[in-house]
Formats: C-alpha cells, structure tokens, sequence
C-alpha cells in the first residue's frame, strides 16, 4: 500500500494545467473582467460585456480563460474521484458507502478481489469499515463505487479525518508535490480521497504531525508557494 | 434661516439612539462560524444577531419532494429561547413558519440549483438576540452562508427594514422605534434586494404608509443595501485573505 495517492492525483490535473497567473477572492455577481476577449469556464459567466463569477472562490485567468476555482463547499463527485467512506450497510448485491455526498455511493459484490460468499460478506467489509474506491459512475439514483486499482481497497489501522473537500488539490500539490512532501518528511501512508476524507497510517506520532501539517494546508488557501512553506513548517516542528 | 436649520438638526436627532433618519446600525459580520456546516455566517445590526448554516446540497427526505429537474431549497427561521425578553417557547410557530417562507422566496431567484437534482439545500437560521429586523439580518447572513458554502449564486442579496415614525421615514428601526404609538404609529417594512439588479425579492410590510411614500421607502432601502452589499463583499473577502 505505498503508493496509494497515485489515483488521487489525476483528477487534480485540472487546476494544475498551467501556471497560473494571478488569483483573486471573488463573491457571486462580482465582474472579475470586462471585454469580449474573455471566455467565461467554470464558475463564471457571461453579462453583457462583462465575465461575472457565479462562485466564491479564486477567480484565475488562464489565457483567455476565466474561471472561478471553488474553496469552500460540499464534495460533488465526479467520475474517477478516489474517494474514502466507510460501510454504513450491507445489501444482497454489495456494500452501501458513505462517501459525504448528497447520495450515497454503491459497492458491488463483484469488486471484491476475492470470491464471496453471499452469506459471508460482512467478513470482508463489515458496518463501520473503512474503504477507499473510486467513482465508477453518477447516477441521478446514486453513484456507483469500484475497488479495483492500486492503491484502492480496506483500509486497516491508522485514522482518518476530514478536511474541506475542495482543498483537497492544494493537500495533494502540482503533480503530487506537496502529499509526496508530507510522506517524505513524517515516513506515513497517506491517502487523501478527494470527498476531504484522509486516512493516515503508520507511527502514530508521526501520523498526528501529517496531520496537523495537512490542516495547515487546508488553511491557507491564499498563499503562494505552498510547497516552500511548508518545508519551512517541517523545519519549525 | 437659522431656526429651519435648528429645526433640521432636531429633527435629524429624533431617534433615540442618536442615529440620523438614514442611518444604519453598526453591522458586524463573520463568515464560517460553524465549522460543522458545509457554509455558515454570523450578521448583526446593532443588538439583533443571526446565524446561519447551510447544509448540502444532500439526499432530500422525504422522497416525494425530490424534484428530479433542480435541486430545492429549505430555509428554517427560528428565534432562540434566549433571544427574546420574555423567554420565547422553542420550537415552530406561526411567526417563523412564516418568516421562513419568505426567507426562502427571497433566497431562491438567484440560486442556480439545476446541478444539483433531487438534493435539498438546507439553510437553518437562527436569531442569537432580537432587537427587531430579525428576518433582515437572517436574509443578509443566509446570503453570506450560501456563498460560504459554494453554491452557484447569480448575486447576493441584502436585506433592510425602513420605517416610518409618524411622517419620518428612517432606517433599520429598533425594538423601541417598532413600538413608537404617537401620531401614524410606526411602520414597519421589510425589503430585500438582489445587490448588483434592480430586483426586490422580499417586501413585507406592517402598519400604514401612503402610496407616493413607497417610492422613497425603496430609494432609502436601495442606498442601504449598497451598503450592506459592501460590508458583506468586505468580509466574505477577509475569510479567506487572511
């Protein structure tokens, strides 16, 4: 179970594309330009002669490109989100997982690595077993969970916590950084599923300092050159 | 020329707190006061505090108020026991069922909840101290809340009571202005505003006033709201720039 952020970090790309140029907090119905040079992408859009943001959130210019990148919020699941919940009941066809979103997320008996036995399915995942998955698909009816990849599976030992879940991309960093940081630094297994929940295995001690270190991070969400911060932060504590 | 001024001075310094006629209260604001709630805000003019925390959006129980083309909205009003003089009875009433509706209505036209199908968003509202314009300072928190909590929002809004005592309209009136009883009595009318349109999404109003006067009640709401929409601009900013 190393490398178990892998997943994680290829739903991140999209807010790690380019270099950003310059960021600013923005509140629903503020113009964050004017001009018909802008397109109005995500969060955004278009009044008139003016791109007005529809989120609060850091409005971001990349090229013609406006858009509002959200910091506060629910987790809204997107397929291929690795995401960490826990058993809150077992059907005839698989496990039901909460996964802190509106619907609850849905494992199939078949994703089980192994051969179950219908009447013994409480003995590889029981009520109150922590899991990580993936999104497999949303559905107006629910969402659908896949344990196959690296990385994906029970979760024993450690704990987990929870953070706000559109901070998630600043805990894992551009390509990985910043997570690979907090590994490197405290020697922990961290998966970080992108619903804000984040498991911690390993030396208990050093797993309490991973994680005041990510809540660190899941602060401060208007710095810039987090990574350097933050080996500054390691250096301090 | 010198008596109409010192008429106009005493006039200006009718209220008993010592405010002008178009004069607020002082507003206080704080975004994320609940650290449970998916978005929360505190606002307060003067003495009247309000909370709100919004929650979602998330799975809508009872099932049959699922809408499956948008998500929906749920506001919940209430007064704490505490909040009041006379220790009010906890729980729903007339009143805030009420309250809680036309908080709803007001909220709703600039939410876009369409991504959000058959969930519910929660808002819970509720008053930590009253000293009149309660539902105003519920709305302007709720705004803030929604923001906080990342819906898709065309606009905020903002909230504010005008009134009139006798044939002097004033601004965001007190417990004690509410119950002024000489001449017209007072007049209590709630508005509130989508920030950055002409759009008014709450008009409440209780006691007497004269058609021609609602123009003017809505030029002095209008002015306050500019107001109310930069000091909640300021400190949904600050919540995150610190």
């Amino acid at each position: 179970m190393k490398k178990i952020t892998e997943q994680a970090h290829e739903a991140e790309e999209e807010y790690s594309g380019e270099t950003p140029k310059k960021r600013k907090v923005v509140i629903p119905g503020e113009v964050i330009v004017s001009g018909e040079d802008f397109l109005p992408g995500d969060g955004a859009r278009r009044v008139g002669n003016d791109v007005v943001a529809v989120r609060f959130g850091l409005a971001e210019e990349a090229g013609r490109m406006i858009k509002v990148i959200p910091i506060t919020g629910a987790f809204v699941p997107r397929r291929n989100n690795v995401v960490i919940g826990r058993v809150t009941d077992i059907t005839f066809h698989g496990w039901l997982i909460d996964i802190d979103s509106a619907a609850a997320g849905f494992l199939p008996v078949e994703e089980s690595p192994r051969f179950i036995n219908k009447s013994e399915m409480d003995q590889f995942l029981d009520i109150g077993d922590v899991v990580a998955a993936k999104v497999w698909s949303v559905k107006a009816k629910g969402i659908d969970l896949a344990m196959r990849g690296k990385g994906l599976g029970k979760l024993e030992g450690g704990f987990i916590f929870r953070v706000i879940p559109n901070r998630v991309p600043r805990i894992i960093g551009r390509e990985g950084s910043m997570i690979n940081l907090i590994k490197e630094k405290t020697g922990c297994d961290i998966t970080v599923g992108q619903n804000g929940w984040i498991w911690i295995g390993g030396d208990l001690d050093a797993g309490i300092k991973a994680r005041r270190s990510i809540e660190f991070i899941a602060e401060k969400v208007y710095v810039d050159g987090l990574t350097e911060k933050m080996e500054e932060w390691f250096s301090k504590n | 020329m010198v008596q109409q001024e010192l008429d106009n001075m005493a006039k200006e310094h009718k209220r008993p707190d010592g405010r002008k006629n178009a004069e607020m209260r002082k507003m206080s604001a704080k975004v994320g006061v609940i650290p449970n709630a998916d978005g929360s805000a505190m606002f307060s003019f003067g003495d009247t505090v309000a909370i709100a925390a919004v929650y979602g959006p998330r799975q809508l129980h009872p099932q049959h108020m699922q809408n499956p083309a948008t998500g929906i909205l749920r506001v919940n009003y209430d007064l704490l026991s505490f909040s009041v003089s006379d220790r009010k009875k906890p729980g729903h009433s007339r009143r805030s069922q009420e309250i809680s509706k036309v908080t709803e209505q007001a909220l709703l036209p600039v939410l876009d909840l369409k991504e959000f199908k058959n969930t519910v968003v929660d808002v819970q509202i509720y008053i930590l101290q009253a000293d009149s314009g309660t539902r105003t300072a519920g709305i302007n928190a709720a705004s803030m809340a929604l923001a906080d909590a990342g819906i898709p929002m065309r606009d905020l809004v903002c909230s504010v009571a005008v009134g009139k005592q006798d044939k002097e309209l004033i601004v965001d009136l007190t417990k004690e202005e509410e119950d002024f009883e000489e001449g017209e009595g007072a007049t209590d009318f709630a508005v509130a505003k989508v920030a950055n349109s002409d759009e008014y999404t709450l008009l409440q109003l209780d006691g007497k006033i004269q058609p021609e006067v609602v123009k003017e009640v809505l030029k002095l709401a209008n002015d306050s709201c500019k107001e109310i929409y930069e000091f909640q601009k300021k400190t949904l900013k600050e919540s995150i720039e610190k």
